[in-house]
């Protein structure tokens, strides 16, 4: 027989003087059983239970066909809440291993649980995750986004927990002009489950604009009623959108799939719910200086137009005022060179009567008649001597 | 509840109309007039949104069954 292993020197085909040792042969197993596996669940029935002073548990683990032995270190079983009976079917969490010495087998065991009490709830958790799945109430589709500015929100959850106290702390930080309408509800115990079913069909009856269902941290078992079928159900209904918070940041709930939004705490759902009052100042600051430069924009457009068209007027007026400038220094020329002042200057006089009219012609000179005579530097008085 | 008043724009609706009024200042094709319409409308919902901004009167209410079925609210004090 032929045996091709990755370790160990090869196989000799002719006799035994390449041989192995037994430690080598355990050394050999143990590292291909180590590197084979990664930490998996495995269910069955305890038997040989024995806990030695040391604080370690050694059991064998068997089912109907099998059995395989169990060791967990002290630091594993004292996180144990309950040391397992013989008989008793558990969970356990770990990886194979061989124990090269005595090349034995065995399971090393980092976690234990209880199918009795775990079992069963995980049986029931997985059952109900099945029936909401099937019937579509983890949808990505049927999800709902958030209003942005919700006025009133509904909170459902204990009046007297942490839930609610960190929600109107975180509100009153965000968004102090929300209104926040509690409806009241156990949150764990056997009456949780009916009362949040309750609770979350009044959220339909109420005005408001989302929803936020949830608790404070607690244990698994406290947490529990956000896994019930029913509470699910109910909060699938709620017509506005919907916050689960539960717990703390590494609990996860049914409800929490359900809702349109999973916050990790109470206080986050209320900032996912909320927006800043701070932030929102800022966008309506940016809006109004956006505003007022949208229209600046278009006055300076039309004031740059103005201007032009004061530019084109101004031109235009002072070419018509210069033309008219030069007309009339063209015309004061010519009249100046009319005037009668210029003629006396080249030497003419003219007679004026004493009435001051004009004496044109000889018949206004009858002899001995008085008259002025203009001349270009003054008036000198004439007598009409003899008439012709 | 306080359904049948007349509803008041929100905040969102006021911030958002106000948005689109920006974008219309801010592109070109409009004449003065429009531009100062624009303008005035936008000053009036800003005004609006910061009173809203403004509001700070928080109000925890619990809402409480009656045998009946009828809900009533009840302050809570925190």
């Amino acid at each position: 027989m032929t045996l091709s292993l990755p370790f160990g020197p090869e196989p000799g085909a002719d006799g035994p003087e390449e041989v192995w040792s037994v430690a080598e042969l355990n050394k050999a197993a143990k590292s291909m059983v180590d590197a084979g596996f990664v930490p998996m669940w495995v269910r069955g029935e305890v038997t040989g239970f024995r806990a030695y002073q040391s604080g370690h548990w050694y059991f064998d683990l068997k089912d109907e066909t099998a059995k395989v032995r169990c060791t967990m270190w002290k630091s594993a079983a004292q996180r144990c809440p309950e040391r397992p009976v013989d008989g008793a079917e558990v969970f356990v969490l770990g990886k194979p291993s061989i124990w090269e010495e005595k090349g034995e087998f065995s399971f090393g065991v980092q976690k234990l649980l209880l199918t009795n009490r775990v079992g069963q709830q995980q049986q029931e958790l997985e059952r109900v995750k099945a029936a909401l799945a099937r019937d579509g109430l983890f949808d990505a589709a049927r999800k709902r986004t958030l209003p942005a500015f919700p006025a009133t929100i509904a909170v459902v959850t204990s009046p007297d927990g942490a839930a609610l106290r960190d929600i109107v702390r975180v509100a009153r930080q965000r968004w102090p002009a929300v209104r926040l309408l509690l409806v009241p509800t156990r949150v764990q115990g056997a009456e949780a489950g009916p009362e949040l079913v309750r609770a979350l069909q009044l959220v339909n009856e109420l005005d408001c604009d989302c929803c936020i269902v949830g608790r404070g941290g607690g244990s698994k078992e406290d947490l529990a009623v956000f896994n019930d079928e029913l509470v699910c159900r109910a909060l699938a209904k709620v017509r506005v959108p919907t916050i689960a918070a539960v717990g703390h940041e590494t609990d996860v709930s049914l409800a929490d799939f359900v809702a349109d939004v999973r916050a990790a705490t109470p206080s986050m759902a209320a900032q996912l719910a909320l927006p800043d009052r701070a932030e929102v100042s800022g966008t309506a600051a940016s809006l109004a200086e956006r505003l007022s430069g949208g229209l600046s924009r278009h006055t300076r457009v039309v004031g740059e137009r103005l201007a032009r068209t004061g530019d084109r007027l101004e031109s235009a007026m002072f070419e018509v005022l210069t033309a008219h400038r030069h007309a009339l220094e063209r015309l004061g020329a010519q009249l100046d060179a009319l005037s009668p002042l210029r003629v006396l200057e080249r030497g003419y006089a003219i007679p004026v009567a004493t009435d001051g009219a004009l004496l044109r012609g000889r018949a206004a000179f009858t002899p001995g008649r008085r008259f002025d005579l203009r001349l270009a530097d003054g008036v000198v008085r004439a007598r009409v001597e003899e008439g012709s | 509840m306080s359904g049948g008043q007349a509803k008041e724009p929100t905040l969102g609706e006021e911030l958002k109309a106000l948005e689109d009024i920006v974008r219309r200042l801010e592109s070109d094709g409009i004449d003065l007039d429009e531009a100062l319409r624009l303008f005035e409308e936008g000053v009036a919902r800003l005004r609006r949104a910061r009173e809203r901004l403004g509001e700070a009167e928080q109000s925890v209410k619990a809402v409480l069954e009656s045998a009946d079925g009828t809900l009533r609210m009840q302050d809570v004090d925190l």
